[in-house]
């Protein structure tokens, strides 16, 4: 276990090594992407832009900038291009209450809405209710998530059609937490549907398949219930795929990549402040909430397979 | 003769499926005394397996159609309830299969198993159940079963893990026991360990045995009675010598003329069967296996009945033949020093 | 038939390698093949018998090269092969194919079976397009299907007929050398004899050499001239096929005997039957001496610490063991054993 910790821990320094570096490389090649020109101005001389060239630090080699921007990073003040060099690591933090709040109560509803969905669409295969929810997870899939935002918020936010929930914006729940919660009931409704139906869809097929393995076979010969057999044996082995994908999705998310969802509804999280950078092009910015994102999803990598190892007694963790 | 503990009358099953309505078992009857073995030999479609899941109501499903009855002390248990029967199944009758591998669920120790089935139907303490677990395991053979029935199931090697199968069948004292190709997927030295183990164990536990194969081999050291299957019939039955000493049917001299045995010397070329099992969704008419036979003739396009044409009465088979024609055809067949008929 | 075998393997050896620990080391390996030398000579069928975990499969694979030998040499012809390149290497695996055990593993469903079999030609550059598909469909008939099998695909197949096309590939490059794994294992015992008929009968119109791996005995004492049986990754008895079920000197081989069942009722009952304790151990960590030594019932202390040499006890026969069975004192004398005779 400790051989395996020391190599994934190895494994995930380099990997972030890595993403910084591709990062800054895009970022480079992008065309019209010299940010001493747009920050000068449209006026701007070529002295003007040299000089603020020379203060940014953007005439060092490529190698030096990078390994400057890593530096800062690491040390807490990562100075933002714009906006009149905020530090990247302070708005990532003033972020983080809105993502989390977002993304833990969508990645609850989702897992639960997505198992019950995934277990009574197999439970009734092949019949009408199967079908029907089969229809309504493929829309679930396939519905733009800034459409389907958009759209509950001009039927059920205030203002709307029937007005019940507040316009989006996010409350801090310390103040006020039924402000705090019905101000996010959209949003998780918006984030969880297309997980929803996904879950549904993979959960419903690894079920099927289960049913019809040979432990199934002898848990049935043994004489046990059907509820025994769906709970202890064949559910058992059809949700470990799940924890796999609800790892790695919630680590997305969480790591600020519901930039649509934040968008939409005004919620000032990471994944807001993604779309602000990418925008401005704001290359320290953009560094910052790349590496958040990154850290999150190499970190439950490694939950998830210390999970897996841990229901599969057949995984040995090397 | 004793009661039958078990009699099988005129078996059907048959599935729905796209292509049309599979026949899998058409006809079958036998009867399973106390303490006896039923050997099922057959190929695969032959509906062997069919039969031994329908007796544990396996096969029941939105495409199954039975026919005729399973009586097992009395009840029919093709027409109990599915609750009904899930009682039956573990307590009355146990099975094993052919993989143990995985036959054993892998995220469960083999001990949690094995209590599993005991409190299916027992009311009984987990720490009771759980010594009984050991001692079952003990009893069929496997080493330290203090520690091991703590093990998983990767943790044991096929033969372990077959043992551990057998042990979870038994732990409830079922009166038969249904072993469907327990053998197949074994070493041979494994295969001759768990042979003997099920032959002791039914002294032990007082149960009846079916035991289903391919292998005639194995059959003849462990069946009393066997029941010869092609294409969703018994095509020939009898006791262990009748078959093997007196076989009736051309397709039984086909199965074993054509195997390589280790009695005989070599010969030159193996005889075959030729030709291939019949589809189950449109059997040939009259005799299924006419077209593979080589002593076919005009009768057989009739559908021959499955009665005794020996001396022997309890020796049944589906063969047109005169008795003094088989015995003449079969020495040609079988003999090792001739060529095929 | 000359002198020189075709085939010929001395000491090779095919370990796996267990890797654990931060930098992955090597902390254990899997002793597949250990230290086995034999030849095959043309138009012979060599048998290679043994229990799972025997390596015999493993074996097989090493001869053509599928799997990298770790130690050892093979001769191909006379030719060291073990070493070669893949181009040096390339026209000789047009000399030596394999069948499978499984048939529905071993064909590829989204082809036709016409391109399976056409494939190894085309790969080796062999005729155009037409000549190949004429030859594809003599292939076809040749192994009992038939020429408008051409454009179907394997799941429109049974078992039995699948064997056939993994066969008739085999064949396409007329081959010298065919590998055989288990090849009618996974088939119903009225397919088989079909199935093995006509392997002899390519054998002859085709010229082939066999090296067939099989755990059936029966089986491979039908097909094989010579038998191999394999026991932890060594050869533990070699000789002619009816002189080893005759004559088994090996305790090894006798108990494997010993554990086939034969379809005669009186026969076995009356037969003195050996059952083997225990379950066969891992080649991880394989015993010291004799590897059989755990399980054999006439093991003695030479047996735990000293690995008997393969020796041969006349015709042509090869055992490797301290106390060899069936084999009187005048032959003994003549291989210079002086352990005392026991059985």
């Amino acid at each position: 276990m400790v051989a395996f910790l020391i190599r994934r821990v190895v494994g995930m320094v380099l990997v972030l090594i890595a993403v910084s570096f591709i990062t800054y490389l895009i970022f480079i090649k992008i065309p019209g992407g010299d940010p001493a020109q747009r920050l000068a101005g449209r006026t701007a001389t070529h002295a003007n832009i040299e000089s603020i060239r020379i203060k940014l630090g953007l005439n060092h080699p490529f190698i030096v900038q990078w390994f400057d921007m890593v530096k800062s990073l690491l040390s807490g003040t990562l100075v933002s291009y714009f906006n009149g060099g905020t530090n990247v690591v302070d708005q990532i933090k003033q972020g983080l209450p809105a993502t989390f709040s977002l993304c833990l109560g969508a990645g609850i509803i989702w897992l639960f809405f997505g198992i019950l969905v995934g277990v009574i669409s197999a439970a009734s295969a092949g019949r009408f209710s199967d079908r029907a929810i089969t229809a309504l997870a493929l829309i679930g899939i396939s519905l733009p998530v800034v459409w389907l935002g958009l759209v509950l918020r001009y039927l059920f936010a205030e203002g709307g059609w029937i007005s019940s929930f507040p316009d989006g914006g996010y409350y801090p729940f310390t103040q006020n937490p039924w402000e705090w919660a019905t101000h996010l009931i959209l949003p998780w409704i918006t984030l969880a549907v297309l997980f929803i139906g996904f879950y549904g869809r993979v959960l419903r097929s690894n079920i099927l398949d289960t049913i019809n393995e040979d432990f199934v076979r002898t848990a049935k010969a043994k004489g046990l219930s059907p509820r025994r057999i769906m709970t202890k044996h064949v559910l058992r082995a059809s949700l470990i795929p799940i924890v796999t994908l609800f790892g790695l999705d919630f680590a997305a998310v969480l790591g600020g990549g519901a930039i649509i969802t934040e968008t939409v509804y005004s919620l000032q999280g990471v994944g807001y402040y993604a779309y602000q950078s990418i925008q401005a092009q704001d290359l320290p910015a953009l560094m910052g909430v790349t590496l958040y994102g990154a850290a999150f999803i190499v970190v439950f990598s490694v939950l998830v397979d210390i999970a897996y190892a841990y229901l599969d007694p057949r995984i040995r963790l090397t | 003769m004793s009661e039958p503990l078990l009699e099988v009358k005129d078996l059907s099953v048959s599935f729905a499926t796209e292509d049309g309505t599979v026949r899998a078992v058409d006809g079958v009857s036998f009867g399973l005394e106390r303490g006896k073995v039923l050997g099922i030999v057959g190929e695969s479609g032959s509906g062997k397996s069919v039969t031994a899941m329908t007796l544990m109501g396996l096969t029941r499903g939105v495409n199954a159609r039975f026919g005729g009855e399973v009586l097992y002390n009395g009840t029919n248990l093709l027409e109990v309830s599915d609750r009904a029967m899930q009682t039956y199944r573990g307590s009355e009758l146990g099975m094993i299969f052919q993989d143990p591998m995985t036959s054993l669920n892998p995220v469960y120790r083999i001990g949690e198993q094995i209590v599993e089935a005991i409190r299916a139907h027992e009311k009984i303490g987990k720490a009771a159940a759980r010594r009984r677990a050991i001692e079952l395991l003990h009893q069929v053979g496997i080493p330290n079963p203090e520690s091991r029935v703590d093990n998983f199931p990767h943790e044991f090697s096929g033969g372990m893990r077959q043992r551990a199968m057998i042990a979870i069948a038994l732990s409830c004292n079922p009166s038969i026991l249904i072993a469907d190709e327990p053998t197949t997927a074994l070493d041979v030295t494994i295969q001759a360990q768990i042979v003997d183990l099920i032959s002791t164990l039914k002294d032990e536990f007082q149960s009846s045995v079916i035991f289903i194969t391919h292998d005639l081999g194995v059959i003849a050291e462990i069946a009393d009675e066997i029941l010869v299957m092609y294409a969703g019939r018994v095509v020939e039955q009898g006791t262990k010598r009748d078959i093997f000493y007196d076989p009736q049917m051309p397709y039984t001299w086909g199965l074993l003329g054509s195997i390589p045995r280790l009695d005989r010397p070599r010969v030159k070329r193996l005889h075959t069967i030729k030709g291939m099992p019949p589809s189950l969704i449109n059997p040939p008419e009259g005799c299924r296996f006419r077209p593979r036979c080589p002593h076919a003739f005009e009768k057989c396009a009739e559908e021959p009945v499955l009665e005794s044409r020996v001396d022997a009465p309890g020796h049944l088979d589906r063969c047109w033949l005169t008795v003094d024609e088989k015995r003449a055809r079969r020495d040609a067949t079988i003999s090792p020093t001739t060529e095929a008929a | 038939m000359s002198d020189t075998p075709l085939i010929e393997v001395r000491r090779v050896k095919k370990y796996f390698p267990i890797r654990a620990g931060i930098l992955q080391r090597e902390v254990a390996r899997v002793h597949a093949v250990d230290d086995v030398s034999f030849a095959v000579h043309e138009g012979e069928t060599l048998g290679l018998v043994g229990e799972s975990g025997c390596g015999k499969s493993t074996l097989g694979r090493t001869i053509i090269r599928l799997y990298e030998p770790t130690a050892g040499e093979i001769l191909f012809q006379g030719e060291h092969i073990e070493k070669l390149g893949r181009r040096r290497m390339r026209p000789l695996r047009r000399e030596m194919q394999m069948v499978f055990q499984d048939p529905y593993a071993s064909l590829n469903p989204r082809k036709r079976v016409g391109t399976i079999v056409s494939d190894p030609m085309r790969i080796h550059g062999l005729g155009d397009r037409a000549s190949r598909k004429k030859q594809v469909e003599e292939l076809l008939e040749t192994v009992g299907l038939s020429p408008e099998h051409y454009n179907r695909f394997p799941h429109e197949f049974s078992g039995g007929q699948r064997q056939r096309i993994g066969l008739a590939r085999a064949l396409a490059l007329r081959p010298k050398l065919i590998i055989a794994d288990e090849p009618v294992s996974a088939l119903d015992v009225s397919i088989q004899s079909q199935m093995l008929n006509l392997l002899e009968d390519l054998q002859d119109e085709f010229q082939l050499t066999y090296v067939f791996v099989a755990h059936d005995l029966g089986v491979v004492r039908h097909v094989s001239d010579r038998i191999a049986v394999m026991y932890l990754g060594k050869i533990v008895e070699l000789a002619p096929a009816d002189e080893l079920y005759s004559r088994p000197i090996m305790p090894y081989t006798e108990a494997l005997l010993s554990a086939v069942p034969i379809p005669d009722p009186d026969l076995a009952e009356r037969r003195e039957r050996i059952v083997l304790e225990g379950d066969v151990p891992s080649p991880i960590n394989p015993p010291t001496g004799c590897r059989f030594h755990p399980r054999c019932r006439y093991a003695t202390e030479i047996c735990k610490t000293t690995e008997p040499p393969l020796v041969g006890y006349g015709n042509s026969h090869f055992a490797a063991c301290h106390h060899p069975l069936n084999v009187g004192a005048a032959t003994l004398a003549t291989v210079g054993e002086p352990a005392p005779q026991q059985n």
